[in-house]
């Protein structure tokens, strides 16, 4: 990757994160530390994997993104907002009652959200089916989805294992947020969901580890994950819950709960150095 | 009255002759497509049908996500596997954004017979017409079966369809019959009470009605194959008509086609309206008939609950 694609990249996420911190500073509600765990994966996606146009946002060949962890959604949001989905004068809107911006993502009023998700479990089968329907139509779209580790304990992401891998799903690429963390602890306390990698592989997926913060290890985790045959994708990304905002790092307690106004202040200015730390 | 035909039967027929003309129809199962007869679909289509293992769940959010990319999922199981099993996947995966997918639920109610109470699903109507936007059918017979099986593709939006397992006698004319969502059909007319009945309880209905005759009252017969949307125009007419309604449903007498009718009844024009269905129990193992007699699922018992209607009119 490319010194310059890389700071684009860096500066994207950036401005994930501070979209992120302002949705869920505006709800006084919502889940930032799983939220800023996936900013940088979906940077990669949305700018340098996904067919997507914000023109045309139901285009029936584009690729399809399912953030199964539909908690998550401030994530999804400032993604689709920073790249032309959504106004950025939505996402201040975040769950209230005049915005179509709900809690947790819903396809049916967000331009550019694929699917309905929040019950966790259910997206993994969702998107299943969409690279399933690909590839009974004979369509080359490919089908991206985000699990959390704490999801792993819903019986359904594992039906919905076995099915991909009974039907070759090969469209399909799903990234494990491996943080560590679930709203009541640590995962090994809580249900310990490891290992991640022998489980799939026994599934018979393709399984790739990676530093989930790492632009050049996603972008080579994708490039491998296209070219694999036969078999569904899980790319397990070890990252830090609460990246990017110092104070809310491998934290907890940021699960699902607002920053204050001195909070948001510090996190904004924190982020904002970064970004400036990338031009000097 | 002569033939007799599971609906089930209808559903995988109608599947097979439906897939010919609707080339984006594809049907999933969870291990139980010879007992819901959507092997019939698999032999004429078989890279149209997915089986999904037992794993309703992962096969009800598939059907969602395949909808998304233009095809008309039928997602088929039992029903207390579907509605019951899969209740949270249906109403997040497909009522909560509304998708086109098709659940084509067998077995439900008691007929079932031997399998007993883990496998008589008496809560679907219930549940399933509790969804936002959903839409309940349950036929009376395999004419009515098949054509609903079409009018659920054509419709664009989730539809609820219960078949059941055992034989039920063919009461309409393939030929000449018209399937509209919503509309219910008058089977018999008649001035002194009405009684609204689907699924395999409208040929009861029918016979209840004889008995009557026999002792001089007028009842009229409703099959009312969709559940929801209610049609609350038919039975307001009705209400008017006759001053007093029976329902009759396989079905718990809590939640399904009983209540809807109460619902639509006590907003507009209260009358007496009893329900024949199973008395808020858990089924048991048996074969139909003798299951049918222990529950009051039978002619006589809608033909009493007609008279007690009638002398509760003002």
């Amino acid at each position: 990757m490319t010194a310059s694609k890389k700071k684009t990249l860096k500066k994207l996420a950036a401005n994930v994160r501070m979209d992120i911190l302002t949705e869920v500073y505006s709800a006084n509600s919502g889940h930032p530390g799983g939220s800023l765990s996936i900013a940088d994966v979906l940077s990669y996606l949305y700018k340098c994997v996904l067919r997507v146009d914000p023109k045309n946002p139901d285009d029936p060949d584009r690729d399809r993104f399912v953030l199964s962890k539909g908690h998550t959604a401030p994530a999804l949001y400032a993604i689709l907002a920073e790249s032309g989905f959504i106004p950025k004068s939505e996402l201040k809107k975040f769950r209230s009652i005049d915005s179509y911006l709900q809690g947790h993502p819903d396809m049916k009023h967000t331009p550019g959200c694929d699917m309905t998700s929040g019950s966790l479990g259910l997206g993994l089968s969702a998107a299943a089916g969409m690279a399933l329907g690909a590839k009974h139509q004979g369509k080359d779209f490919h089908v991206y989805a985000v699990c959390g580790d704490g999801e792993l304990a819903e019986g359904q992401i594992w039906e919905a294992a076995m099915f991909s891998a009974h039907y070759k799903l090969d469209n399909l690429c799903v990234f494990i947020d491996w943080n560590g963390l679930q709203i009541d602890g640590k995962i090994v306390d809580v249900m310990n969901s490891t290992p991640i990698d022998e489980k799939f592989a026994a599934f018979g997926w393709h399984v790739q580890v990676i530093d989930g913060h790492d632009f050049d290890q996603i972008e080579r985790a994708v490039n491998e994950a296209k070219n694999i045959v036969g078999v569904p994708s899980v790319v397990i990304m070890k990252t830090t819950k609460g990246k990017g905002v110092s104070f809310m790092e491998n934290q907890v307690s940021w699960h699902g709960a607002a920053p204050n106004e001195e909070q948001y202040k510090q996190g904004m200015a924190e982020l904002k150095a970064a970004v400036e730390a990338l031009d000097k | 009255m002569s033939d007799k035909k599971a609906t089930r039967e209808a559903y995988g027929e109608a599947l097979a002759e439906f897939g010919a003309k609707y080339k984006n129809l594809v049907v999933l199962d969870a291990d139980l497509a010879g007992a819901t007869k959507t092997v019939t679909f698999k032999k004429a289509f078989p890279d149209r049908h997915f089986d999904c293992g037992i794993a309703e769940g992962n096969m009800v959010s598939v059907a969602a996500g395949l909808s998304t990319t233009g095809l008309i999922p039928f997602a088929s199981s039992f029903a207390m596997f579907l509605a019951g099993r899969a209740f949270e996947q249906i109403r997040n995966s497909i009522g909560y954004p509304h998708l086109n997918v098709k659940l084509g639920a067998t077995h439900g109610g008691i007929t079932v017979g031997e399998d007993g109470a883990t496998h008589q699903c008496l809560e679907d109507f219930s549940v399933m017409r509790t969804i936002p936007g959903m839409t309940v059918i349950c036929p009376a017979d395999a004419v009515e079966a098949r054509a609903a099986v079409e009018a659920a593709i054509k419709y664009v939006g989730p539809v609820y369809l219960r078949f059941g397992r055992a034989a039920t006698p063919v009461l309409f004319d393939k030929d000449d019959y018209k399937f509209e969502i919503g509309k219910g059909i008058v089977m018999a007319d008649g001035k002194d009470v009405t009684i609204v009945a689907n699924g395999f309880m409208v040929a009861p209905a029918l016979e209840a009605k004889e008995l009557l005759k026999a002792e001089g009252i007028d009842a009229a017969v409703i099959d009312m194959h969709t559940i929801k949307p209610i049609d609350a125009e038919l039975l307001y007419k009705y209400v008017k008509k006759t001053g007093a309604i029976v329902t009759a449903e396989e079905h718990n007498i809590i939640g399904g086609l009983g209540s809807a009718v109460c619902e639509a009844i006590c907003e507009k024009m209260p009358v007496p309206v009893l329900r024949v269905g199973v008395e808020d129990q858990f089924g048991r193992s048996g074969k139909v008939q003798p299951l049918l007699e222990y529950y009051g699922l039978t002619p006589k018992n809608i033909a009493e609950k007609c008279k007690a209607a009638i002398k509760l009119k003002k």
